[in-house]
């Protein structure tokens, strides 16, 4: 086996670009989950059917699909239909859009476990249902869920690199290219697998942290 | 879309399946091994076992299939089938999810059941064998149901190294009709009809189970992924 530390200096700068896409990559992509997990739990709260099965099934299918077929199809498929956005914005949607559906059932669990006392004093109160939901309820759930939508963060992260396939230069991306180009593989490669164990000890360990001043 | 190129999507279906088939035995072995491992009296055992499942769950599963790829083989000078590649990345990545689940579920079990165990002078491997395991495995069934979709899910990942599973088949059909809504909403939906397929059979699976232990089984199986950072409930 040999190891070139040349090699790992020369991809430091692609590693650096490829990191920096990675985290936008994951934070806008988080925001996208966390909102649109919002969306689906109220929506499959709303009493009628004709909203709940729909919401429900499509979720159900979003779930239990592989994230890389569904990047190709926003990919290649959008464009047929006439829009157009670029490598990097259909990604992020498409990852966003695929953890909403786990994050909805964290939402869930969230506004499940908010006592029954709570929403009988918001009716006491004579509270509108929109205040019910954005003074009372909400707070309190999110406060709950905090962990575990931290949790789908660090998954997130570990499916970070399939944007490669839809040609965005990620840290994966960045490794790819730099290998191909210099015939280095050993060297690019294991800098980001450290690199992505590295990050995800470390927001593992943030998390816990989190979780126990949550907890207090 | 002819006869032909369905042919290229049914033997996409048949390398998921083995890929699907040959990882899930590798990632069951593991699990079991390593979340034993940690609960071993030996702390340097339960060290190393940690160890394993921080490394494997901390990196991404498709870094893992590249490094199998390209940097095992100049590094070892043998390189593998590409399915036995897949199959060992996929197997060590959700393996190391998997002994999560063992751990967690080894120890949930009613602490007076291995207190009994030992009361009876049981052996360790007898412990494990004829009373923590009985009681634990079909606690992790439930668990194990959705690991087994995202590994179904994970098994698209070797379509990026050119292995010709569904997720490959879908591309080669699309350069073929230059178009790609229909080809992709076939793909997607097979993917979910597998996956329903293998939620049904794991919860008939977990009922047969439970009744071999005299419990019933809850209504309806949590239907969220493993957690990570604190251990399996």
């Amino acid at each position: 086996m040999t190891w070139d530390w040349g090699a790992v200096a020369d991809f430091m700068p692609y590693f650096w670009d490829g990191l920096w896409v990675t985290l936008q990559i994951l934070v806008f992509g988080s925001l996208i989950s966390f909102v649109l997990g919002l969306v689906w739990a109220l929506l499959m709260r709303t009493p009628t059917r004709w909203v709940t099965w729909p919401v429900g099934a499509v979720t159900e299918f979003i779930r239990n699909t592989p994230l890389l077929v569904q990047l190709f199809f926003l990919f290649y498929v959008l464009p047929e239909w006439g829009i157009t956005f670029s490598a990097m914005t259909t990604g992020v949607f498409a990852i966003g859009l695929h953890y909403s559906t786990y994050t909805m059932q964290v939402y869930r669990a969230g506004i499940e476990a908010v006592p029954v006392g709570q929403w009988e004093a918001a009716t006491a109160l004579n509270l509108p249902l929109r205040r019910t939901w954005t003074v009372v309820i909400l707070p309190q759930a999110v406060r709950r869920v905090v962990p575990a939508l931290g949790n789908y963060v660090i998954s997130m992260l570990k499916d970070t690199p399939l944007l490669m396939a839809i040609t965005v230069l990620e840290m994966l991306g960045q490794a790819r290219l730099f290998a191909q180009q210099n015939f280095q593989f050993t060297e690019p490669l294991t800098v980001i697998g450290v690199a992505f164990i590295v990050i995800s000890y470390l927001a593992s360990l943030a998390l816990r942290a989190l979780e126990r001043r949550l907890v207090h | 879309m002819t006869s032909g190129l369905w042919e290229r999507v049914l033997d996409g279906v048949w390398v998921t399946i083995q890929l699907l088939v040959l990882s899930a035995l590798l990632a069951t072995a593991v699990s079991f091994v390593v979340g034993i491992a940690r609960t071993h009296r030996l702390w340097i055992v339960r060290f190393l076992a940690g160890f394993y499942t921080e490394v494997f769950r901390g990196t991404s599963a498709l870094v893992m299939i590249f490094w199998v790829f390209f940097v095992l083989p100049p590094a070892f000078g043998w390189q593998l089938v590409p399915l036995w590649a897949g199959t060992l990345a996929l197997g060590l990545t959700y393996g190391a999810y998997g002994s999560e689940i063992v751990r967690g579920a080894l120890a949930a079990v009613d602490p007076a059941q291995r207190e009994g165990g030992i009361a009876l002078s049981f052996t360790p491997w007898q412990r494990m064998k004829l009373i923590l395991l009985p009681q634990a495995v079909p606690e992790m069934i439930p668990p194990f149901s959705n690991l087994l979709i995202e590994l179904l899910k994970g098994t698209a990942l070797v379509s990026v190294m050119g292995m010709g599973d569904l997720a490959f088949s879908a591309n080669l059909v699309r350069l073929a009709l230059q178009e790609s809504a229909e080809i992709y909403t076939y793909i997607l939906l097979i993917y979910f009809v597998i996956a329903f397929l293998l939620t049904r059979s794991m919860r008939g699976l977990e009922k047969k189970l439970k009744a071999g232990v005299g419990k019933a089984p809850k209504k309806k199986a949590a239907d969220v992924r493993v957690p990570e950072g604190s251990g399996v409930s």
